[in-house]
């Protein structure tokens, strides 16, 4: 495949950056994204030039490190998968491809297509855990949780934290991952001491970081790879809201 | 400041906190625009309907109960742009950088226009409150109804039957207004669903069935708002004089057909 990609290159954080374009050559249709993307950079450094600089992992679509906007879409229009599941087959000879980092303030540009999005970890830090220790795994049954509830948190528990919901929401908002964190622990006996406490906190902590809000839009819910329902932002509204009304009251 | 008004604040100046104020203000003005629907659509009834409807909101509660809608009304509109507007800001803050190509993948065009659409609507409201209410247009102030004032010596009490067609008879009138009511109801589709995600009553069982009351709403106040307008201009509804007008014999209207009995 012969390819054209534009890609967003930016030296470092105080850099402008700009969209830069380069010619993909007889790349491999059974290639996966990530690897075309390995072969434009080996082709850059033998010619002298600097690699494309792109956040990667695990390659198996649950560490959550990449991070790329293909075509203007996080992780690409392809549905449930992460940017290291997509494969060069899903493109046609001669396309151009828009290769943009997550945009967000809260997820500052480190160098080309990389974003730092340690805002996430410190959402995490500010309530996103259980700050007793909860034993080892229970004997079936030994702590009764509906089947609802545990299939609920579970799918919650599902988010990797990559940002594709904060770079596809047009205000960049963060409530899809903040309200799956939020809803797998109080969904649960061992996290529903803590949820009033949990859900002021790490709200308060998103709004800090410069998230923006929901608008509704459900663009998040749309390019989740993990297919993280929306469900979870109307409860965290509730719980945020209740949690809110109970502080200002008792 | 004490601790009650320190979490009030607290949970007004948070995103999710402005947004239910949004939602809940939003819950008022579908209300008010329901019932406000409802008692245009009098206007079919004919002149003593209408006139009759106009003159107990005006006088119900001692003539208190409209002032105290309208400042009810003015407080849920402040906060609703308040609200919104601030949203705005901090949301467009939350990108600096724009996507080169961007790209949408099922957010509706309604949802996209929302501040627009409130804006015009917006607009559209001071207008409407001048040029009906208030009165600035002298054709449409000074506009007695001769047919109480016949029937009830010494009152009198203003012809709205009349102020709306002639209002309404003016095509750039009916023009701002056709595009006003066809943004609010674009705003509402949204807004209307949107409103139960943020109170937290939305669910994948749900969400279809939210939509679609929201897309109801929208569509019926769109035809009843704009039902009027519309036989105004294609001539179904004209300044004629009802029945009991028919006694006062208004000299202003000599062209107008003899009304209809019952």
């Amino acid at each position: 495949m012969n390819l054209t990609l534009k890609v967003w290159r930016q030296k470092n954080a105080t850099d402008h950056g700009r969209i830069e374009t380069y010619e993909a050559r007889s790349i491999p249709a059974e290639a996966s994204f990530l690897e075309m993307l390995d072969i434009v950079n080996e082709r850059l450094i033998e010619g002298g030039g600097e690699p494309i600089h792109f956040d990667h992992d695990c390659r198996e679509g649950i560490c959550g490190m990449c991070s790329l906007t293909i075509n203007g879409v996080p992780h690409s229009k392809e549905r449930g998968i992460t940017t290291c599941q997509v494969h060069m087959r899903k493109f046609r000879d001669g396309d151009t491809i828009w290769i943009e980092p997550f945009r967000a303030r809260a997820f500052p540009v480190v160098r080309d297509l990389v974003v730092d999005r340690t805002a996430f970890d410190r959402i995490v830090a500010a309530g996103g855990f259980i700050s007793v220790r909860t034993g080892s795994a229970q004997d079936a049954n030994a702590l009764p949780v509906p089947k609802d509830d545990a299939d609920a948190s579970f799918a919650a528990a599902a988010c990797i934290g990559c940002g594709a919901c904060v770079a596809a929401c047009k205000n960049a908002s963060a409530m899809l991952f903040v309200g799956a964190k939020a809803a797998h622990l109080n969904l649960l006996p061992q996290g529903k001491p803590e949820q009033d406490k949990r859900v002021l906190a790490m709200v308060r902590q998103m709004d800090a970081e410069g998230f923006g809000g929901c608008t509704n839009q459900y663009e998040c819910e749309a390019v989740c790879p993990k297919e993280i329902s929306a469900d979870v932002i109307a409860k965290l509204n509730r719980d945020y809201t209740a949690a809110a009304v109970k502080e200002a009251v008792c | 400041m004490n601790p009650l008004g320190k979490a009030i604040l607290q949970f007004c100046r948070s995103t999710i906190g402005r947004k239910l104020i949004v939602a809940l203000t939003g819950v008022l003005l579908v209300l008010f625009l329901l019932g406000h629907v409802a008692g245009n659509l009098l206007v079919f009834q004919g002149r003593e309907a209408m006139n009759d409807y106009a003159q107990f909101l005006h006088t119900m509660l001692h003539g208190q109960g409209v002032w105290i809608a309208r400042i009810g009304l003015l407080i849920a509109v402040g906060l609703h742009i308040w609200a919104t507007v601030s949203l705005v800001k901090d949301n467009r803050a939350a990108r600096t950088e724009r996507y080169a190509l961007p790209a949408t993948v099922q957010a509706s065009k309604s949802s996209r226009i929302m501040i627009w659409s409130g804006l015009t609507i917006l607009a559209f409201v001071v207008f409407h409150i001048l040029h009906f209410t208030v009165r600035i247009d002298p054709a449409l102030a000074n506009l007695p109804d001769a047919a109480y004032a016949a029937a009830h010596p010494g009152e009198s009490r203003h012809d709205v039957y009349a102020m709306v067609i002639k209002g309404f008879q003016n095509p750039l009138v009916s023009l701002f207004y056709i595009v006003a009511i066809t943004l609010l109801c674009s705003h509402l589709s949204h807004g209307i669903a949107s409103l139960f995600q943020t109170l937290g009553w939305r669910s994948r069982k749900s969400a279809a069935l939210e939509k679609q009351l929201g897309w109801a709403i929208a569509i019926a106040l769109w035809i009843g708002f704009l039902s009027i307008p519309a036989a105004v201009l294609t001539g179904a509804l004209k300044d004629k004089p009802s029945v009991s007008g028919q006694k006062a014999a208004i000299p202003s209207d000599p062209a107008a057909p003899a009304p209809r009995q019952g």
